[in-house]
């Protein structure tokens, strides 16, 4: 009897643990997932898409990280066929430059434009040129 | 003067999203290109006891075209695809991905056979380590076995003309 109960909870232990590693290898799946484009659904990332592509992706990086592969080797699998195109963080590099600090590169511009333009105005503020000053003297006596 | 400025800027966004709207999104540059094509041995599908490699066909300029009864973009690709194989440019190979069996051989049987053969890829496999994600593509490898090119999307009557044509030529004489 007593060995009958402790095999059964062994069994209970190992199967929850399958379990729990299981649930935690679906985890890192759909984390990775998450950071990959689907390519045929542009918009998506392999864990939202259902396409059929995305799901064999999915699989793909499930068999990885199940046979003890490293997040970073998955995505360079995954960069090796279909370009950083797939990563949802495109890497920093000459051709991504503009990408990166483009934006950065127009708010410089813009703050410069507008910075000019304030001091401009505040400039002809203050020099009231003589005859105007004479006119609006003028005026205000009327 | 500043008028000017306003007018070129305008313009200039204009073009820029011109441009833009003509790019097509779903042509991602394949890294591919210049690398050795990946390696694969699996069955031929009319003869599913026969195995067919790409190193079989080293030395020579070919091409692999991936294809499925499924994709319909491929039924228009195939009216060139079957001309293109009896001008004897190169030497056409199909990739039938994630197909039936007697789906694939149905749809040769129905609307023609342009491939000197086609391998089998039931699960993608081969079709993911070749970067394939919108059927049909089409891979002109080198005699080093190596990819040279790659259409995404059906091939046109003008994309062997003009590209795909002057290409094998030079290919040829490397």
């Amino acid at each position: 009897m007593n060995l009958i109960a402790s095999s059964a909870l062994a069994l209970l232990v190992a199967v929850s643990a399958a379990f729990a590693d299981d649930a935690a290898l679906d985890r890192r799946v759909m984390e990775l997932a998450a950071e990959l484009r689907c390519l045929v659904c542009q918009n998506q990332s392999l864990a939202e898409s259902n396409a059929g592509l995305a799901v064999d992706l999915r699989n793909q990086i499930r068999e990885q990280l199940a046979r003890g592969a490293s997040e970073r080797e998955v995505v360079d699998f995954m960069v090796a066929r279909y370009g950083d195109f797939v990563l949802y963080r495109p890497p920093l590099k000459a051709s991504t430059f503009l990408l990166w600090f483009g934006p950065f590169v127009l708010l410089i511009a813009g703050t410069y434009v507008l910075v000019r333009r304030v001091r401009r105005q505040r400039k002809m503020n203050g020099q009231l040129s003589e005859a105007d000053r004479l006119r609006a003297e003028q005026l205000l006596k009327e | 003067m500043r008028l000017a400025w306003v007018g070129i800027i305008f313009i200039a966004l204009v073009s820029l999203l011109a441009v833009g709207l003509r790019l097509d999104p779903r042509e991602v540059p394949s890294p591919l290109i210049g690398k050795p094509a990946p390696h694969f041995e699996l069955p031929v599908l009319q003869q599913p006891d026969k195995r067919f490699s790409e190193r079989d066909l080293r030395g020579k300029v070919w091409i692999l075209n991936v294809w499925a009864s499924w994709c319909v973009a491929c039924r228009d690709e195939h009216p060139v695809l079957l001309e293109f194989s009896k001008s004897a440019a190169a030497p056409l190979y199909g990739l039938n991905y994630k197909d039936q069996r007697d789906d694939a051989l149905g749809w040769l049987k129905r609307f023609g056979d342009p491939y000197r053969l086609s391998a089998f890829d039931l699960d993608g496999r081969i079709g993911i380590d070749y970067g394939v994600y919108g059927v049909p593509e089409t891979y002109v490898i080198d005699k080093r076995g190596v990819i040279r090119y790659k259409r995404i999307g059906p091939v046109t009557g003008e994309l062997v003309r003009d590209k795909l044509i002057p290409l094998l030529n030079e290919l040829d004489r490397e």
